[in-house]
């Protein structure tokens, strides 16, 4: 948590009125056209949240992200990464050492050729002490689960070990936050689910805060909080139960809910009286059971 | 039967050290007119068997035909095989290159050797089926959005007019309706046009709703060759093999065990609300 000189306390990452212009231009370097991806959001995420962003392709939500490791720098307003503003040069190493990306494709991520020089590869850029590098990718490999893989080519590996590899990477330079940009995208269910438990596992057991992008509702239920874009502005954001009870919303936007929520909103729409905003198996089945319950005891 | 797979063996790097075989003894029967989804884990064979059935890659061992000719035959037109056989990669708009959409989706048919009308003609019917809007044809590829550039490049292969056309993970890193409009549009060229679909797909959901029926690959092998409902019976199998079932089939177990009297064979949404109101409204009578 940082506090200002004022006293106010921000988290982790905060942005402030942030706006980013794609400016494309001419041969001349006359400005041909200015596309606003991010439109005044102002944001604010607190150290060891796991917050999710949801979003139709174009809504501005891998435009945002980038700015949080400041890959893209603000056009106008600020975003402050663990209290530093990404506008001032010398911040920038350290922002990178705070808040570390992960992409969709894990091929193009991987450079070693054995995993445990992959995942060291980050550290030995910035010169860190050779004793230092194999410590902290020994604890990052143990992190994901995937030590035993150590002396592995990469190549070997299924999609969702590939991927934790790469997140080990992110790892080993001890981020306080990672954005993760689509991780699962390319991944069959079970490598999905080795991601996604991977994330949840570094959110609670170390207090990492995550930013999960994602166009798989499932994999969000479990989020803090879920904030979901469009046309470069922030136009949802609460806890998943709220999120996911506005089934037509969503849809409006281009998105969808878990399969189980829409199954209690097709319930509810043919006269059930389940509860909006259920997102588990769980919870589904005890809505039932006292529905039936009810019934019987009339 | 259009297409015809016979123990097919695919081992790459055959003596080395690093041998892998990517297929082992495949036997595959296709039929003109199906929806076909092929599901199965990283590295289970599914993208090395799409592209022997349109001769990309020559099998190991094995024979494929294509209405009954072998493909492997000396005299046999494997350029014509390809436009019949119409192969969508993952991530096709990579593959987008020319300076307009329209041009782009040219591409094929111009070689393909047809009159300048006959490409014309093909390229707008392939843009229409992909739903692209005509705002759009004088546009670079490249300034189009993730969906728009996935339709104009699946239109590029569908202005080949194929047979039988082929989508590996044609949805992937699309968003939730960009996804369905994708799937809907392909759903209707088979209806439609009677187009034949194999669909490579991770998500369960939407193998679910649009085949009728489906082929999971597990290490280079067929594990389960059926229609939906039948193989999502094997969850617990499938779940070993790294795949799942859609979500609705957990959901209609789990009522089943709670004691709801319930079937369990239901793999869309739809299916289990008309089941679970059934269900209730029965429970009702009993009382």
């Amino acid at each position: 948590m940082n506090t200002f000189k004022n006293g106010c306390i921000m988290g982790i990452i905060k942005t402030s009125r942030l706006l980013y212009n794609y400016i494309k231009r001419d041969e001349e370097d006359n400005i041909e056209e200015v596309k606003r991806a991010v439109d005044y959001v102002d944001i604010d995420i607190k150290e060891g949240e796991f917050v999710a962003i949801l979003g139709h392709n174009g809504s501005g939500k891998s435009t945002l992200a980038k700015h949080m490791n400041a890959l893209l720098l603000p056009t106008e307003g600020t975003i402050w990464i663990d209290g530093r503003d990404s506008s001032v040069s010398e911040n920038l190493l350290e922002i990178r050492k705070c808040a570390g990306m992960v992409f969709q494709n894990p091929d193009n991520q991987i450079i070693g050729t054995v995993v445990e020089e992959d995942v060291g590869f980050g550290l030995e850029n910035i010169g860190v002490p050779t004793e230092q590098i194999w410590k902290n990718v020994n604890e990052s490999l143990d992190m994901v689960g995937m030590n035993e893989y150590r002396k592995k080519s990469p190549n070997k590996l299924s999609g969702g070990q590939k991927q934790r590899v790469a997140i080990a990477g992110v790892v080993a330079m001890r981020p306080k936050c990672i954005v993760l940009d689509e991780p699962t995208a390319m991944l069959d269910p079970s490598g999905r689910k080795e991601v996604i438990s991977t994330i949840k596992k570094l959110n609670r057991e170390d207090n990492i805060t995550i930013i999960l992008i994602t166009h798989y509702m499932e994999e969000v239920i479990e989020a803090d909080r879920i904030i979901v874009m469009d046309e470069g502005n922030v136009v949802m954001e609460g806890v998943p139960s709220e999120i996911f009870s506005k089934v037509e919303k969503l849809k409006s936007l281009r998105l969808d809910v878990p399969q189980v929520t829409e199954l209690a909103y097709e319930l509810r729409k043919r006269g059930l009286p389940v509860k909006a905003g259920v997102l588990t198996i769980d919870e589904l089945t005890d809505e039932l059971k006292k529905i039936k319950a009810a019934g019987e005891h009339k | 039967m259009i297409l015809k797979v016979e123990n097919v063996s695919q081992i790459y790097g055959a003596g080395t050290p690093t041998e892998t075989i990517a297929l082992k003894n495949i036997n595959l029967e296709i039929n003109e007119g199906e929806f076909i989804a092929l599901i199965g884990h990283t590295g289970s064979g599914k993208s090395t068997l799409v592209q022997h059935l349109n001769g990309l890659i020559k099998a190991t061992e094995g024979k494929i035909y294509y209405r009954g000719r072998c493909i492997y035959d000396d005299d046999f037109n494997m350029k014509e095989l390809r436009s019949h056989v119409g192969l969508v990669f993952q991530y096709p708009e990579h593959q987008l290159f020319e300076e307009d959409v329209f041009k782009d989706v040219c591409f094929g048919p111009k070689n393909l050797g047809l009159s300048k009308e006959e490409i014309e003609k093909r390229a707008y019917a392939a843009l229409k089926a992909v739903g692209l809007d005509e705002s759009f044809y004088k546009s670079s590829p490249f300034e189009l959005s993730g969906g728009q550039k996935r339709r104009a490049a699946i239109a590029g292969v569908l202005a080949m007019e194929p047979e039988v056309l082929i989508l590996d993970e044609p949805t992937a890193g699309l968003d939730p309706l960009g996804r369905d409009e994708i799937l809907d549009c392909i759903y209707k060229m088979y209806k439609e046009k009677g187009i034949t679909i194999i669909l490579v797909s991770h998500s369960m959901e939407d193998v679910a709703k649009y085949a009728d029926r489906l082929i999971v690959m597990n290490k280079g092998e067929i594990a389960f060759d059926d229609t939906p409902h039948r193989v999502f019976k094997h969850y617990k199998e499938l779940e070993k093999m790294g795949l799942a079932a859609p979500q609705v089939t957990y959901i209609m177990n789990r009522l089943k065990n709670e004691g709801f009297a319930v079937d369990t064979d239901m793999i869309t949404v739809d299916e289990a609300a008309d089941a679970i109101m059934n269900m209730m409204k029965l429970e009702k009578i009993n009382d």
